[in-house]
């Protein structure tokens, strides 16, 4: 008896968004009269930042201070239209609407500001803290409260702007059966190493070494906060998490966090992630999206290192101790 | 029949009527208007409603009300100082140690009682100190860097 050390490896190339006879998604940005800009949005905020991330490309479409803007998700029954906060295409989708949307708001903007300085808007840049100014003359400036003031108390107008982001239906080739359901895919590699106690049949991951090509990464702290995330939630599927062990008999189905095991803090190892930046074609600044595909790799990563280590395939998740020994049985008995 | 229950919350006396059987979770959320301690499980096995009653972390959804009679309860609300947040919840913010959030109240009031017993714990300390609570979404990773980091912040400022 004894612990046997494998290493096992995972590539995956993933889709982002999905498709099902089109994949759309919609923003909407206002200014306040304070110069202040909201964007409504039914892509929710489940905690992977989707709120940070609409802050992030407003202001910067904008050219306003990321302060100066204000995300509201607060219904998704009566905002603007989004298919929803999964497969991976938040950033990718209702980015590129917030983006489309912040350009048509910007172009009002200036419009604006253009009247009150008596020149043409081509002529117009903002400074990025809230100050839009002639380019090479930047004493000539109005700061964007007065622009909004301006807007709405005397020029009638709204500073705001539409944006819709579609991925068209695909339709499927008669003749190839080939169709193009999403328009750019994320990849990653991963290593895992593995200890497997042919006793217990326990296994345990010593650690994960990631590389993430995501294109752009928006924000770093995001990106890697989710990657982390992700590789527990790996772990967790690959070993532990299931609700119906002897599927299709329904018994020992766990009812309660007693039964239904995850990782802990302690079954937790280093991850190492390595992140490349390869921008999109037609994503938001070059961004990607990263929701799924993490907890992904670490699954056959694991199936792979557990053969590594002891010869046995397990084809089955969560890969059990039970599993394990059964499997460990049937290659002693030369099955 | 409603019995009376008062404790001291995060430093202010407060009393409250309680069912019987009423647990202090439910006092607390229902009756005294705190929902920072979450509701999860409610069986005691995710930790989410995680307080300290007299400086030690408890599960509130299982302890009954009563048992809170004239005792001292800290709950996350109770603290930042003002605007300025505790070392703790800065550095959770700092080490992106929070996603969904919804573990994340539990998760300090454990962080807390460990580091008042224990000041500079061991990562193992930590891992201990927050094995009864549950999180989805963060892989626990930067919950355990975020609050040896306060721990850090906590000893520069002695």
């Amino acid at each position: 008896m004894a612990k046997h050390r494998g290493r096992g490896v995972a590539s995956v190339n993933y889709p982002i968004g999905m498709n099902l006879g089109g994949d759309p998604s919609q923003a909407l940005v206002h200014a306040t009269p304070t110069g202040k800009f909201v964007v409504t949005l039914s892509s929710i905020d489940l905690g992977q930042g989707m709120k940070s991330v609409t802050r992030q490309l407003a202001a910067e479409t904008l050219g306003v201070p990321i302060e100066d803007v204000h995300v509201d998700t607060g219904d998704s029954d009566t905002g603007p239209h989004c298919m929803g906060s999964f497969a991976s295409r938040g950033t990718h989708r209702a980015g590129n609407a917030v983006v489309a949307a912040a350009r048509e708001a910007k172009e009002v903007l200036l419009e604006v500001a253009a009247e009150e300085l008596e020149v043409d808007p081509r002529d117009l840049e903002l400074d990025g803290r809230g100050n839009v100014r002639v380019k090479g003359a930047p004493a000539r400036a109005l700061s964007v409260r007065d622009v909004a003031q301006a807007a709405h108390f005397k020029r009638g107008k709204s500073i705001s702007g539409r944006g819709m982001f579609l991925v068209p239906p695909s339709d499927v080739d008669p003749d190839t059966g080939a169709m193009r359901p999403v328009t750019t895919y994320a990849h990653a590699c991963m290593i895992v190493d593995v200890e497997v106690d042919d006793e217990t049949g326990e296994v345990r991951v010593l650690s994960i070494k990631a590389a993430y090509e995501i294109g752009r990464a928006l924000n770093i702290g995001l990106v890697e906060q989710q990657l982390v995330g992700g590789a527990w939630m790996g772990i967790s599927h690959a070993l532990f998490e299931t609700v119906e062990p002897y599927y299709p008999d329904r018994a020992h189905g766990p009812t309660d966090f007693n039964g239904y095991l995850m990782p802990g803090p302690g079954d937790m190892c280093p991850v190492e992630i390595e992140i490349i930046e390869r921008p999109a074609l037609d994503g938001p600044y070059g961004a990607k999206g990263i929701g799924e595909m993490c907890a992904t790799p670490p699954i056959p990563a694991i199936a792979n290192a557990i053969e590594d280590a002891i010869g046995v395939r397990i084809t089955e998740m969560p890969f059990t101790p039970e599993k394990i020994l059964r499997a460990l049985d049937a290659k002693r008995a030369g099955r | 029949m409603v019995t009376a229950v008062s404790f001291t919350l995060n430093g202010t006396a407060v009393a409250a009527v309680a069912e019987p059987a009423e647990t202090l979770l439910s006092v607390l959320r229902h009756r005294l208007g705190d929902t920072s301690p979450k509701a999860g499980c409610l069986q005691g096995t995710c930790g989410a409603c995680t307080v300290l009653l007299d400086g030690e972390p408890v599960l509130s959804c299982l302890l009954l009300a009563d048992a809170a009679e004239g005792r001292r309860v800290e709950t996350v609300r109770g603290l930042a100082d003002g605007p300025t947040l505790h070392p703790l919840q800065e550095a959770f913010m700092d080490r992106f140690a929070a996603q969904c959030g919804f573990c994340t109240p539990g998760m300090i009031m454990a962080a807390k009682a460990l580091l008042d017993r224990n000041p500079n714990p061991t990562r193992e300390e930590v891992i201990e100190a927050i094995s009864g609570n549950v999180c989805r979404c963060t892989g626990y990773l930067p919950i355990i860097e975020a609050i040896l980091e306060a721990a850090r912040r906590l000893a520069a400022r002695r």
